[in-house]
């Protein structure tokens, strides 16, 4: 159901990002950057109080009337954005978080290739296959 | 059953097609899904197979047996020549073609129709157009997809009435030369070839005479394909097994006429085709007849050679061949392959099947195999295959073929690596035997259960982990008393502090501080003494939560009481006497054992004093007081071996009991005189057990201190008996405490309980004296007020 997935790396630049359409692609990218101060803000603000224990989902960054973005972060601070039609029927936060879940497993697994250097962006067909997956469903 | 009387071309074929189907070498009954396939092969309509089936009595048995099987075979043929089925026309028909099969490998086909039809000339056409007829279609089988068609291939291809016993005969790749001149052209363009034809052929699918010529056209065209492919293989050493089969076969094949001549060409070149990959689809195709491997059109399965290759380099890598490479080393090795590191990405995506960053043999085989078909030219799949994909497969026997120089060296320059390529790629597809040999080397497992060994040492390592942390966990219930003890005893310190200030006493403070930390050796040897059989234990349960440290002095005193507890059934409320007399004796009792009396004494009053202000802070503390107070006086009395010094308490003793008993409350009387009688007669009961044995039965003093406090605490006199009882009771299990820890589970278990039940009993006392303590801060209230009502009037 999404429209824009990225996957934002430790010193927030983009490691992938793809949408769905793909002629408006720039103002995506405009809103995952945006999205990410707010990332940081929630990041910062847990941080302190539970240190590690902090959760890896934050949920809603923030709505505008377009679309809302989602965001999780990892513990080694690889950040995933969801960027959600607002028009489309509201998933569940659950949804979203299975998103999320299914997007770190997958990208545990391209961690995992010894032929991928942390820091490059991604390029990993079963990556690739699991974000279309979650783009192709908001048809 | 109705007797059925074969040919022997006949007997031969059914034969071959019972072994065929008979998947499970049982010898007597014909798998029934291949029996079904075979028969669906035969092109007959869905009513004709049931009513075959019928027939044979396979309905009626549940199972193709033998006999129910060669009686459909023979029905198969029947309705195939268009005769109407009957039983009779079982042995009344003469001169019945061969029941005919449509299979997906040509060559297979038109060797196996060749073989058999050439002694039964009769048949030969037909079968041999309904065999080349349908090996167009077959040949065009697209190989790049992963054989989950396959299941039907082989079926087709496998009915053939050739000799599938002769194939499987010469399975073994007789000559090398061979091969050569029967090379699979390379695949694209034969594959592109073949696809066209393909087409052709679907349309062609009944046996009909007709086709025939343009099967033979296409055979002439195939022809050609090998041809140019020659050049290609000849270079190649590994013919296709299957290739060399065929071919001696061919020679072997006294009939060898130009059918069975272009049979092995084409059959040669559809294999190739068949495969993207390599050609030797068509040996392969044969023996694979025999062998039914599921993937007998893959273009990617290994080959011995190729496999053996894979293991040594894998070997290099990691001499256990059940082990893993780690990402790191078979990045290294790859990347000496030249290839892009995006593909080499890909590659590895492909190859971890469990993802878990490492290779397996089977996976390390995939990957060099998808290196190899890279370097050779062939584009990667999408999905692994699933001749590559790592699980246990032993199908067929594996066949061997020699592969000289199919192994790509990957130190080898890419121009190297590409002639080397091309031999393996026939190998690559050579067997269908040699797929299932991926297996035969590494155990190889579903990679899911090959996790085992991480997941095992995982479970070690929490094995480990868990039995070291019931190690170290001082809470641990398991170490239970042990580890509690030491813990409490640590915590006693830190309680004891609490007391000094409230008690501004230093000796007794000292002296129970000297007693802690006494004991706290002690208590560590016996934690340890406990961790060994703890160790034992696999699981500790979660250790419980802190005993209540603060609400006893010395936590040892809990200790104590649970020993006595392990001993016995209930616990006692006064587990700090019973806890220290064990522990320290002998050290404190010569310094103290004068001093104690005084500094008692002064704590009682101290004590006393701060009382109130103990029991504000916290009712435990209260009952505390006279725990520690007793223990102190314990530990010098039971230090004490001079009667000396007993008698003097005594003399205390007495009159502190009598006031004790006269006392109804608990120690916790606030009223200065009582607590001190309290302390007083606790310390009398101190001396007084000390007196009886000072510390050679370290439970004998306990006892009769538990005894005395249970006679100085009234409010403990319902449970005074039994408490005395309890105490008998734990002291004459107590000196077995000790051996406890050193049991097994049941003491442990035991001790357990009978420190739950000392909790319990704890717990009561303690919500009693908070009562009580709740009244006597009543009446000191009232008297306050009464006393302030009386002193104006004293002032005026």
């Amino acid at each position: 159901m999404a429209v824009c997935i990225a996957v934002i790396a430790k010193e927030n630049y983009p490691l992938y990002i793809r949408s769905v359409p793909t002629q408006n692609e720039l103002k995506f990218h405009y809103t995952v950057h945006t999205s990410l101060d707010v990332v940081e803000e929630k990041i910062s603000a847990v941080g302190k109080s539970l240190g590690d224990q902090r959760e890896l989902y934050l949920g809603l960054l923030y709505p505008t009337e377009d679309y809302k973005v989602y965001g999780y972060v990892t513990n080694s601070k690889v950040k995933f954005v969801i960027v959600v039609d607002s028009s489309n029927t509201s998933l569940r936060d659950n949804e979203i978080r299975s998103m999320f879940r299914k997007l770190h497993n997958s990208f545990t697994d391209v961690m995992c290739n010894p032929f991928h250097t942390p820091g490059n962006p991604i390029q990993s067909k079963a990556f690739d296959e699991v974000v279309s997956g979650m783009l192709a469903q908001s048809t | 059953m109705e007797s059925l009387t074969l040919s022997d071309v006949e007997q031969k074929y059914y034969s071959d097609l019972f072994v065929y189907c008979d998947t499970d070498n049982t010898k007597k009954v014909a798998s029934y899904g291949r029996v079904l396939d075979l028969f669906r092969a035969a092109q007959l309509p869905s009513e004709v197979v049931i009513q075959i089936t019928e027939l044979c009595g396979a309905t009626r048995l549940g199972h193709f047996g033998r006999s129910q099987f060669y009686i459909a075979l023979k029905l198969i043929a029947i309705a195939q020549s268009g005769l109407p089925l009957r039983v009779e026309s079982l042995n009344s028909v003469k001169d019945l073609p061969l029941p005919r099969f449509v299979v997906g490998k040509n060559e297979a086909e038109a060797r196996h129709v060749a073989l058999y039809q050439d002694p039964d000339s009769q048949g030969l056409y037909p079968a041999s157009a309904a065999a080349l007829i349908p090996r167009p279609p077959g040949r065009g089988h697209p190989n790049k997809k992963v054989p989950p068609s396959a299941s039907a291939h082989p079926l087709h291809e496998a009915v053939q009435p050739t000799a599938p016993s002769v194939e499987t005969q010469q399975a073994e790749p007789t000559s090398p030369v061979v091969s050569p001149h029967q090379s699979p052209p390379s695949s694209p363009p034969s594959w592109r070839k073949h696809k066209r034809q393909h087409s052709g052929g679907n349309a062609d699918r009944q046996p009909v005479a007709a086709p025939t010529g343009v099967v033979w056209t296409q055979f002439r065209e195939q022809q050609t394909a090998p041809v140019s492919g020659d050049g290609l293989w000849s270079s190649h050493s590994p013919p296709l097994p299957g290739q060399e089969s065929w071919v001696s076969f061919t020679a072997d094949t006294p009939p060898s006429s130009t059918v069975p001549g272009a049979h092995p060409s084409s059959v040669q070149e559809s294999t190739t085709i068949r495969t993207t990959m390599a050609p030797a689809a068509a040996a392969a195709t044969t023996t694979e007849v025999q062998r039914q491997s599921s993937g007998y059109d893959d273009p990617w399965k290994i080959t011995d050679e190729q496999r053996q290759y894979y293991i040594n380099q894998f070997k290099t890598i990691q001499p256990d061949l059940t082990g893993f490479i780690p990402g790191s080393a078979a990045k290294e090795f790859f990347t000496k392959s030249k290839l892009p590191i995006l593909e080499l990405s890909h590659i590895w995506e492909l190859s971890d099947f469990d993802k878990d960053g490492a290779l397996t043999l089977d996976e390390f085989c995939a990957a060099f195999h998808l290196v190899v078909a890279r370097k050779n030219g062939y584009d990667l799949p999408e999905k692994l295959p699933e001749s590559l994909m790592p699980k246990l497969i032993d199908l067929d026997d594996s066949a061997e073929v020699p592969e000289p120089t199919a192994d790509v060296g990957f130190s080898a320059s890419p121009a190297e690596v590409t002639p080397n390529k091309s031999p393996s790629m026939p190998s690559l597809n050579q067997a269908w035997p040699e797929m299932n040999q991926s297996n035969e080397d590494t155990a190889i497992v579903h990679p899911v259960p090959i996790r085992m060994t991480p997941s095992k040492i995982h479970m070690q390592e929490m094995e480990l982990k868990r039995t070291s942390s019931d190690h170290n966990h001082p809470t641990s219930p398991i170490l239970a008393k042990p580890p509690e003890v030491s813990e409490e005893v640590k915590l006693p310190v830190p309680a004891t502090m609490k007391f000094v200030p409230a008690n501004a006493v230093g000796d007794g403070y000292s002296s129970s501080d000297s007693f802690t930390s006494d004991q706290e050796p002690v208590a560590r040897q016996r934690s340890q003494s406990g961790a060994s059989p703890e160790a034992l234990k696999v699981v500790a349960p979660p250790p419980p939560p802190p005993r209540p440290h603060p609400s006893h002095s010395r936590s040892s005193s809990l200790d104590m009481n649970r020993n006595f507890a392990a001993a016995s059934a209930a616990g006692q409320p006064q587990p700090a006497a019973i806890a220290f007399p064990p522990a320290v004796p002998p050290r404190p009792l010569p310094t103290q054992s004068s001093v104690p009396h005084a500094g008692q004494r002064a704590e009682a009053e101290g004590a006393t004093g701060a009382g109130a202000p103990l029991t504000t802070t916290s009712p435990q503390q209260i009952p505390q007081q006279p725990n520690f107070a007793d223990f102190s006086h314990f530990q010098a009395f039971a230090a004490s071996e001079q009667p000396s010094s007993l008698p003097e308490v005594d003399k205390h003793s007495d009159p502190g009991q009598g006031d004790k008993s006269s006392d109804g409350a608990g120690p916790l009387r606030t009223v200065k005189s009582d607590g001190q009688a309290d302390e007083r007669t606790t310390t009398a009961g101190h001396s007084t057990k000390g007196s009886s044995g000072p510390l050679a039965p370290p439970p004998k003093p306990i006892r009769r201190r538990l005894k005395s406090e249970d006679e100085l605490r009234p409010e403990d006199e319902q449970h005074g008996p039994q408490k005395s009882n309890i105490i008998a009771a734990a002291m004459a299990t107590q000196p077995s405490i000790p051996r406890s820890v050193g049991k097994d589970k049941k003491a442990i278990q035991a001790s357990i309980r009978r420190n739950k039940e000392t909790n319990t009993v704890l717990a009561r006392l303690n919500s009693e004296l908070q009562q009580q303590l709740k009244d006597l801060l009543e009446e000191r209230i009232s008297l306050e007020v009464q006393l302030e009502q009386l002193r104006p009037f004293s002032h005026l």
